[in-house]
């Protein structure tokens, strides 16, 4: 397996806080790697490095090969990679359709139709595919409704959706299944199984240990900025180190522990 | 795989309902074509009818805020970066079209041929000016466009070919002091117009869209894709362009060019009242705004002596809108009519009144906007 996705040595202080401390990640292509870790591991961090939203202070970022270390979030999107937020970000006084056709504008400028910028947004093959994804994460009786009207789990499932208009090769997800009820879990995680069929690879963190175990071919365990330990679920379950990067901090977090 | 394809299953279910809509929004839109043209034949008829010079004169002055506050809002309003910095453009295309005028030595209705030269001059100070000013968000954004004006301002009272405090002298005009208004008129009226045409393509086009996307989350719109610097300075750059024009065209009409008055901050606060006061970011709200309150301001300027009486009105009105109409007039009296209407619906079909709430669509009462028509 090669990796598609790959940070090598990233580190990222804010102030005298070392968030990211030489962090090694691998996502393998056609995977769906988890990233667990205790709060304030860094989890988060590393994916707005990745995305472009911060930048490292040492190490690089490689997508299949080439070097997207510190580029912006738009040009890191047009590249491939999607990504979500823990505390989801639509585009609230737009309808549902528009915040779709937002994501799609790079999309239709590489198939060559957006040198005229004063073209109606959104052509019928847009809006059609639009109407796909959104039948997928089963919001497309909302295409008309603005993105606020949206409850949280279904604004959830809008981020996803939009994410995947671009057809990116790898999608990060922030805590897919935080503040989400059970039923649309268990949806969640299915669609993101069908589209890894699919070819979509995915990196994802989460809190919820039974979502990221189920889920996930390899999970990462990020402690204080590190990587520490790498394996299939099974083996990450019983490793120690994985024990002691979370009951050090365990008073924050009990409910979370639900290893093995 | 148990979950089968989703994509053809759900097609099939969600069709119907959405299909219906469609017809519904045509009627709408004749109607409002039909009013559109109403309106368009009645301001195009004005001057002709109402005579009194002074009534024209409200009406080139209203034009002319129709104008700068539509130019205003479709960076402004459509990106959420407030400017109180347009003066900036509207100073500039002013000097430049007065300086124009007294050194190719033109006059007549040539000079409105000018005005363009004007936007254009606008438009170039845009880009430094928005290459800074849009570096940075919010509250620090309108601080810098404030002092930008300033600058500007302080430079127009010390440079030597801006005329200093004396300002510009007036143009010559060959037609007739009776209907000297009219040709202000028309010139303003398509100013206005274009300007809204312009407000118009924007709002539907991919590029509006960008814009709209940034005014709700900037770094979320980065992170699909959208090159937010390059999208907000073009429509800094366009919308100082008409500014310039209309700053051009005012000049002609008041015929004098002083530093404080062309770079004045009355004009920015007023501007921007205009806009919150029909609804920033919508396409008919600174038009409703600048035909509301420009009229106002000259009639209380010509009723009472007391020059601050406009001023203090002005600011009166600022305090209502922040407190009584946050959002506009457009906005909220859109709010009132669904609402309205979902109440009329119920009282319609009393029976089904329990079953209504607990739908799922209920908390979107809204009736099918021409956007949602349209998006099979």
């Amino acid at each position: 397996m090669t990796a598609l996705l790959r940070t090598d040595g990233v580190s990222k202080a804010f102030g005298g806080v070392q968030a990211l401390d030489s962090a090694t990640v691998e996502v393998a292509e056609g995977s769906i790697a988890g990233l667990i870790g205790p709060n304030g591991s860094g989890k988060t961090t590393l994916f707005n490095v990745i995305t472009g939203y911060e930048r490292v202070d040492s190490g690089e970022v490689y997508l299949g090969g080439a070097r997207i270390t510190n580029a912006p979030p738009d040009k890191v999107f047009a590249a491939g990679i999607g990504r979500t937020f823990q505390l989801t970000r639509v585009f609230s006084r737009l309808t549902v359709m528009e915040n779709m056709i937002v994501a799609a504008q790079h999309h239709e400028q590489r198939q060559g139709r957006l040198h005229n910028p004063f073209a109606r947004a959104g052509g019928p093959a847009t809006r059609r595919r639009a109407m796909e994804l959104l039948e997928f994460t089963g919001i497309a009786h909302h295409a008309g409704a603005l993105a606020e009207t949206l409850s949280y789990g279904q604004r959830k499932l809008l981020e996803m959706s939009y994410v995947l208009m671009a057809r990116p090769s790898i999608v990060l997800l922030d805590e897919p299944a935080g503040g989400v009820n059970p039923t649309l879990i268990t949806m969640i995680a299915d669609r993101i199984r069908q589209l890894n069929e699919q070819g979509t690879t995915f990196l994802i963190v989460e809190h919820n240990m039974d979502f990221v175990m189920g889920l996930c071919d390899n999970v990462t365990v990020l402690d204080y900025g590190t990587a520490v330990v790498s394996g299939p679920p099974d083996v990450i379950r019983t490793d120690p180190r994985v024990l002691d990067a979370y009951l050090g901090t365990a008073e924050e977090d009990d409910d979370d522990i639900q290893v093995g | 795989m148990s979950a089968p394809s989703p994509t053809s299953t759900d097609l099939v279910t969600t069709e119907p309902a959405r299909t219906s809509l469609l017809p519904a929004g045509r009627p709408g839109m004749l109607i409002r074509l039909g009013s559109l043209a109403v309106l368009l034949v009645i301001a195009a008829i004005f001057p002709l009818v109402i005579t009194n010079p002074l009534y024209t004169q409200f009406a080139v002055d209203t034009l002319i805020f129709v104008a700068a506050v539509v130019a205003w809002n479709l960076f402004s309003g459509f990106s959420g970066y407030i400017s109180l910095g347009h003066a900036v453009f509207f100073g500039t295309g002013a000097y430049t079209v007065g300086l124009l005028t007294t050194h190719w030595k033109v006059i007549g209705g040539t000079i409105f041929a000018l005005l363009p030269l004007g936007g254009l001059a606008a438009a170039v100070v845009a880009v430094p000016f928005g290459l800074i000013a849009l570096r940075v968000r919010r509250h620090t954004f309108v601080v810098i466009t404030i002092a930008i004006f300033f600058i500007f301002q302080l430079m127009a009272f010390n440079l030597s070919f801006t005329g200093g405090v004396q300002g510009l002298s007036t143009p010559f005009f060959l037609w007739s002091a009776a209907d000297y208004n009219n040709p202000f008129y028309y010139v303003a009226l398509i100013l206005a117009v274009g300007a809204i045409v312009l407000a118009w393509l924007i709002r539907g086009s991919r590029f509006g869209l960008r814009l709209l996307a940034i005014r709700d989350d900037e770094d979320r719109a980065r992170g699909l894709g959208v090159r937010a610097m390059r999208t907000k300075l073009s429509a800094f750059i366009i919308s100082g362009f008409v500014t310039g024009m209309v700053g051009g065209l005012w000049w002609f009409f008041i015929g004098q060019a002083l530093p404080e008055t062309v770079f004045d901050p009355n004009f920015d606060l007023s501007v921007v009242l205009m806009a919150f006061l029909g609804g920033a970011g919508t396409l008919a709200g600174p038009v409703l705004g600048a035909l509301i309150l420009e009229p106002l301001q000259q009639w209380e300027a010509i009723t009472f002596t007391n020059g601050y009486v406009a001023e203090i009105s002005l600011g009166v009105i600022f305090l209502a809108v922040i407190l009584l109409l946050p959002r506009g007039i457009i906005p909220t009296g859109k709010e009132f009519l669904t609402r309205w209407q979902a109440i009329r619906a119920r009282r319609g079909q009393p029976a089904q009144d329990g079953a209504a709430p607990a739908a799922s669509g209920a908390a979107v009462p809204s009736p099918p906007t021409p956007k949602t028509g349209s998006i099979r």
